[in-house]
């Protein structure tokens, strides 16, 4: 498999994967939701992850979030070999190192959009009384200062997403993962999510990894676009977000 | 998640399915009430037989009695020296009896049934002589007129059923308590005549039976046997006491009182005198003694003293302690069915968290994916079945009072109809409150083991994939 500009800083990569495998049983059948992938991503580096649904392009994003278990195969992200890692220390990881925004935003609905952003502070036990304040810096970050005290149902899709980039971000991750981030946004809406992510990509050195299906959205945003189907990777290419066709806002910052 | 976290967020969600969580709620407080309500009930009546006892002043009191006596109070203590060793209860067991440490006093227990003349019409009654200490015991606090002015006048003290039976007044069914004030006011100074049978020394010739008007016997004479002399006494009713004629004090059933000096001095025949035929005259035998301890604490100690110098005696321990153990059983029954109840609201829990899972699947998912670990998901569950148990626990125990409170109120209605006096049978100790609290808390915890288990152990890709 061919592997692309990364291989020389071999050192210092974000993520690397080696034969990464996940199957699932249904009945009788055996599905290679991801079958032997090996890909390796630099620590800032804004990658793509392209495919078709069924691909496998979203399980390899649960891999490497943590959030599922390869059935072989290794994924390392910073130096930690996650298939080794309790259920606890895979936690502690989704905590601290991850940032993942979905498609369909995932906030709690029962909950401000304060109380949703601050959530993942709970978990680290910060204190109560430097909570708020880091809720309210990062739902300014995304333009929604004035909506802390609101329910994510009083607010339009993409103001749900902005909000869900600014829990991502609480906890000062190192990667953001995002799987079909503007999947249930109208094409303006998607924009200013993309915006916002290249950003946080640009000016705070997260490394993003984005799944989507949409070809366009990657090409005017990603530095780096791996393609999947069935399972396998089937392309892996540098991209120049710069040179997009597309006179959008993509080529602005 | 730190405590205050996880409570505030269990708190939000009970909220969010209020109905639910409050019918679950509501089913703990159900059961927390039915343990409440047995356990009081239970509690209650301890405290009514403790009353009862503490009523009857034996509390300090050991009750000694010769082990010759067949007919002893209480159980035998046949670990003691057979019958044939045992002493005789007499004056200098009495003196040796009072003499032992942290002894108040050791007073002869003297009755006897004999007649009574008021108004010339004859009652037959049981009298027993009070010690001057007896004017401190509360069986007394209620009562009208004033103890006696001495340990040797000639003064009465009534028990109030008898001064109704003087009135001629019969207690009617449903009829009220009597009022003691009003039984006491036409009684009070008047006088009373008893006829009593006087054992007199005397030489073997018998003395023949015939009234004799003597307020102070003379008992100067000596012999080895006695002759029976029936003789007359004028006594002046000084009080009339509300004291039950059933307790279980000294003077048991005995409906007159005398003082203790005046009804020494009067020889009056006793039944168990017969049986201490042998015994001479000037050496008074008693038939029991009544000892009174500084300190109830200390009252072990002075039976086992007392055991040892050959007697048997009887107490509030050896009454409580049997009584102790009829109540444990007791409790164990009401707190079995009491929490039968409880069982089947802890299931409720069980339902309730269960569904809470099902409904908060996706929200579980989300809180995996940004970095809640398995036990932060456990203890969120946990705190909220625990905080159903707690607020179950509060609300039931102030229902389970507030049942126990129309139980009561309704029984004393019913014993008021019965005239008999109201009772409390219900008591709700704080470590009653405590307990039933920490209870339901503990037992909706375990019911939350489930539950949150099954939480923690949710696939977070799964619960996310589940729209």
């Amino acid at each position: 498999m061919t592997t692309f500009p990364a291989v020389s800083a071999a050192g210092a990569l974000a993520i690397r994967s080696e034969n990464l495998s996940r199957h699932y049983r249904m009945g009788e059948t055996l599905i290679r939701a991801v079958d032997g992938v090996s890909l390796e991503i630099r620590p800032g580096e804004f990658v793509a992850l392209l495919g078709t649904s069924g691909s496998g392009k979203s399980s390899v994003l649960n891999l490497i979030a943590g959030l599922d278990r390869p059935t072989c195969g290794s994924v390392v992200v910073q130096d930690r070999d996650l298939a080794k890692l309790s259920r606890e220390e895979l936690a502690k990881y989704r905590l601290h190192v991850v940032g993942m925004v979905f498609q369909s935003f995932n906030l709690i609905a029962t909950m401000t959009l304060a109380e949703n952003v601050e959530l993942p502070l709970r978990f680290a036990e910060v204190d109560r009384g430097r909570r708020e304040p880091l809720a309210h810096e990062a739902l300014e970050r995304v333009g929604l200062g004035a909506r802390v005290n609101h329910r994510p149902s009083e607010l339009s899709g993409g103001e749900q997403q902005r909000a869900a980039l600014a829990r991502a971000l609480i906890n000062r991750p190192k990667l953001l993962l995002a799987d079909e981030p503007t999947g249930n946004l109208d094409s303006h809406t998607g924009t200013e999510i993309m915006d916002l992510v290249r950003e946080f990509n640009q000016q705070l050195g997260m490394t993003v990894v984005m799944v989507t299906h949409e070809r366009a959205l990657a090409e005017r945003y990603a530095q780096r676009m791996i393609i999947l189907a069935d399972g396998k990777l089937v392309d892996d290419r540098p991209n120049n977000p710069g040179a997009s066709h597309s006179s959008g806002r993509g080529g602005q910052s | 998640m730190k405590l205050p976290d996880l409570t505030e967020l269990a708190l939000r969600n009970l909220r969010e399915s209020l109905l639910r969580n409050s019918l679950t709620t509501i089913g703990i407080s159900v059961g927390v009430a039915s343990l409440v309500a047995m356990l009081s009930l239970g509690t209650g009546l301890q405290q009514l037989f403790s009353r009862r006892l503490a009523k009857s002043g034996l509390f300090d009191t050991v009750i000694v009695s010769s082990r010759r006596e067949i007919r002893g109070m209480g159980r035998e203590d046949r670990s003691g020296p057979a019958p044939g060793e045992s002493r005789i209860l007499d004056e200098p067991a009495r003196q040796e009896i009072e003499r032992l440490p942290n002894v108040l006093e050791a007073y002869p227990d003297i009755r006897f049934v004999t007649e009574l003349r008021y108004e010339d019409k004859p009652h037959l009654t049981m009298i027993s002589a009070l010690p001057a200490s007896a004017k401190s015991n509360d069986g007394f606090e209620g009562m009208q007129g004033n103890f006696f002015s001495s340990e040797t006048s000639a003064e009465a003290i009534l028990q109030k059923s008898f001064a109704e039976e003087l009135l001629g007044r019969t207690p009617a069914l449903g009829a009220t308590e009597p009022n003691v004030a009003d039984l006491a006011k036409p009684l009070l100074g008047k006088e009373l005549t008893m006829r009593y049978a006087q054992r007199v020394p005397a030489p073997a010739q018998a003395v023949p039976l015939r009234p004799i008007e003597a307020s102070s016997p003379d008992d100067n004479l000596a012999g080895a046997s006695y002759s029976v002399i029936s003789r007359e006494l004028k006594l002046k009713i000084v009080g009339v006491s509300d004291l039950d004629p059933e307790s279980m004090r000294g003077p048991m059933r005995a409906k007159v009182f005398l003082p203790l000096k005046l009804t020494e001095s009067l020889h009056v025949m006793q039944p168990t005198d017969l049986r201490e035929i042998a015994h001479t005259i000037d050496e008074p035998v008693y038939s029991s003694l009544s000892v009174r301890v500084k300190n109830p604490a200390q009252i072990q100690g002075i039976e086992d003293a007392i055991k040892k110098m050959g007697f048997n005696t009887f107490s509030i321990l050896d009454a409580s302690r049997s009584l102790q153990q009829v109540f444990r059983v007791l409790f164990a029954f009401l707190g079995i069915f009491g929490s039968l109840a409880l069982t089947v609201a802890s299931i409720g829990i069980v339902n309730t968290l269960v569904m809470a899972i099902l409904e908060r699947r996706r929200e579980i998912g989300i809180m995996k994916a940004i970095g809640a670990s398995d036990a932060d998901i456990k203890k969120l569950f946990f705190a909220e079945a625990g905080a159903m148990g707690i607020l179950g626990g509060i609300v039931g125990v102030v229902l389970g009072w507030a049942i126990g409170q129309v139980i009561n109120f309704g029984t004393n209605i019913y014993l008021k109809s019965q005239s008999v006096p109201p009772e409390h049978f219900w008591a709700v100790p704080l470590w009653l409150v405590g307990f039933a609290i920490l209870f339901a808390f503990l037992v909706s915890l375990i019911s939350g083991l489930y539950p949150a288990g099954r939480a923690a152990k949710l696939d977070p890709v799964q619960a996310l994939r589940y729209e």
